[in-house]
């Protein structure tokens, strides 16, 4: 149905296409010690220019739906949590890993999403079942990132 | 006071209780109220607001004959403003045939089959778009009423959990964002506290007007969540109107 051109507003919306996961594969093992997971899933250092991008990106990390953060480019960021400035003088490496992990194990109310984790997940839509958020290597890059973030 | 006014006055008091869930009344807020105030201005002018065009639509199919015999809606129901009054602040409302709580979508494709002996319109067809808004445009102003009904308790309870359970890829229950952080950005949106008092409505992001089912298919694929079946999702609906009893019918509204 035609519809005048007075409302054309279009708005930014929180719903996005699929954004397909990991090929379906099992997850790297880790080790928990106090709040932090010390070592990192891969191995390797991440990358920290590809972490900024998966931390800006609506599709992949969407860690700006919740949160703000250094991106002027930006326009819309979430106040649903703390500013992401600092987080790297405020958490060591190891810390910041349990949190994309799994930050419902520290916070079980937590809307934080648990980012690499597959298990007790209720409903969870047939693209994205058995496929953890992120993958090892972008966990490892969004840490490394955020390590960067000092102030 | 008589008793039988007393009785009444308490019947009435529990009837627009029913529905006050862990937002209480008079906290609640229709997404109307977080919008820009051009948004509010367009909704409320008839001659601006794009619904009104789906309205005047299905003014038109409803005086439309179909059918085999040739039936109008207008033809057994008379005039819409009469006869239509009320009825979406009680849908979805319980079908004796179906024995379940069934959506005002779904009750005029009831009739068009079974009293026009047409063709059921598809899901969120102009025409199911047309006669719902219109349907529900003569419910404008009046406060959601869904009658306290122990037929539809269980569908009721069974919509209140799929509203509280965390689900999806991300693993966020309704109740996180509409209950917990409504009122907050999620990114560039306001999260409103989600009370369906506008359907069906046209939202500026579809260019188009659309049910209730598929704002909720929205919040279930932004979870990363399987679709809803048939009955879940009217229960879902069922509970959201009931949560919004009381609140005022702003049909057809608008929504960022
Ligand atoms: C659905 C909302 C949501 C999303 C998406 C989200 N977070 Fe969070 N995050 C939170 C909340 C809320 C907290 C606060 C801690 C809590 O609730 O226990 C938090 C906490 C954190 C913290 C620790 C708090 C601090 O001091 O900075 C970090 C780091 C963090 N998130 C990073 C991320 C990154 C990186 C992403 C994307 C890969 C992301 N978050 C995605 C909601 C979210
Ligand atoms: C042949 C007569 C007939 C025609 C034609 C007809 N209806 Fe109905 N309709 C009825 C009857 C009778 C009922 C009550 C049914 C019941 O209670 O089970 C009803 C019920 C309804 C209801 C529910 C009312 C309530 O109280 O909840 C709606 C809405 C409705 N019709 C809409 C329509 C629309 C829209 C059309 C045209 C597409 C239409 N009807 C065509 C006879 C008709
Ligand atoms: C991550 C947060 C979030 C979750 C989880 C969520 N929604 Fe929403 N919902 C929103 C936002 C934000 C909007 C506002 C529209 C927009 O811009 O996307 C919205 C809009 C709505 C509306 C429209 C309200 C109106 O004024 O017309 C309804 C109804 C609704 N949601 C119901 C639900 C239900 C039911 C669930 C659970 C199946 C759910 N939502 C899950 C964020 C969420």
């Amino acid at each position: 149905m035609a519809v005048h051109g007075a409302c054309r507003a279009l708005l930014a919306a929180w719903v996005l296409l699929p954004a397909l996961g990991e090929a379906q594969q099992p997850l790297h093992p880790f080790t928990v010690m106090g709040d932090a997971i010390p070592d990192s899933l891969t191995g390797q250092r991440g990358d920290p220019v590809r972490g900024r991008a998966i931390v800006a990106s609506r599709q992949r990390g969407l860690c700006l739906l919740c949160h703000a953060g250094p991106f002027p480019e930006e326009r819309f960021q979430g106040n649903l949590a703390p500013d992401l400035s600092g987080a790297g003088g405020r958490w060591s490496a190891g810390e910041l890993r349990l949190r994309l992990v799994d930050s419902q194990r520290l916070n079980p109310a937590t809307i934080m999403p648990s980012y690499y984790r597959t298990e007790e997940l209720a409903r969870v839509g047939a693209p994205w079942r058995g496929r953890p958020l992120l993958a090892a290597e972008e966990i490892e890059d969004v840490v490394a990132f955020l390590g960067t973030l000092k102030d | 006071m008589t008793r039988r006014r007393r009785a009444m006055l308490v019947a009435m008091l529990v009837l627009s209780l029913g529905g006050a869930e862990a937002v209480g009344p008079g906290e609640r807020r229709s997404g109307f109220d977080d919008m820009a105030p051009e948004t509010r201005a367009m909704q409320l002018d008839d001659m601006a607001n794009p619904g009104m065009l789906w309205v005047a639509e299905g003014e038109a199919a409803w005086r439309r004959p179909a059918g085999p015999a040739g039936r109008s809606c207008a033809g057994c129901h008379g005039e819409a403003e009469a006869s239509m009054r009320g009825i979406a602040t009680r849908h979805p409302g319980w079908d004796q045939a179906a024995a379940r709580p069934i959506s005002l979508e779904d009750r005029i494709n009831l009739c068009r089959r079974e009293r026009q002996g047409g063709e059921p319109f598809a899901p969120e067809s102009d025409d199911l778009l047309a006669l719902s808004a219109y349907v529900a445009h003569q419910s404008r102003g009046m406060p959601i009423a869904l009658p306290d009904d122990p037929r539809l308790t269980p569908f009721r309870e069974q919509g209140r959990h799929i509203f509280e359970q965390r689900r999806g890829q991300l693993n966020l229950s309704c109740a996180q964002c509409h209950e917990e952080h409504a009122g907050r950005r999620l990114a560039g949106s306001v999260i409103p506290q989600g009370h369906p008092t506008g359907y069906p409505i046209y939202r500026l992001e579809w260019q188009s007007l659309g049910s209730l089912r598929r704002r909720l298919r929205n919040c279930t694929v932004g979870v990363r969540s399987e679709p809803l079946d048939e009955q879940e999702a009217v229960a879902l609906e069922l509970f959201l109107m009931f949560r919004a009893n009381g609140m005022p019918m702003e049909s057809p509204a608008i929504r960022p």
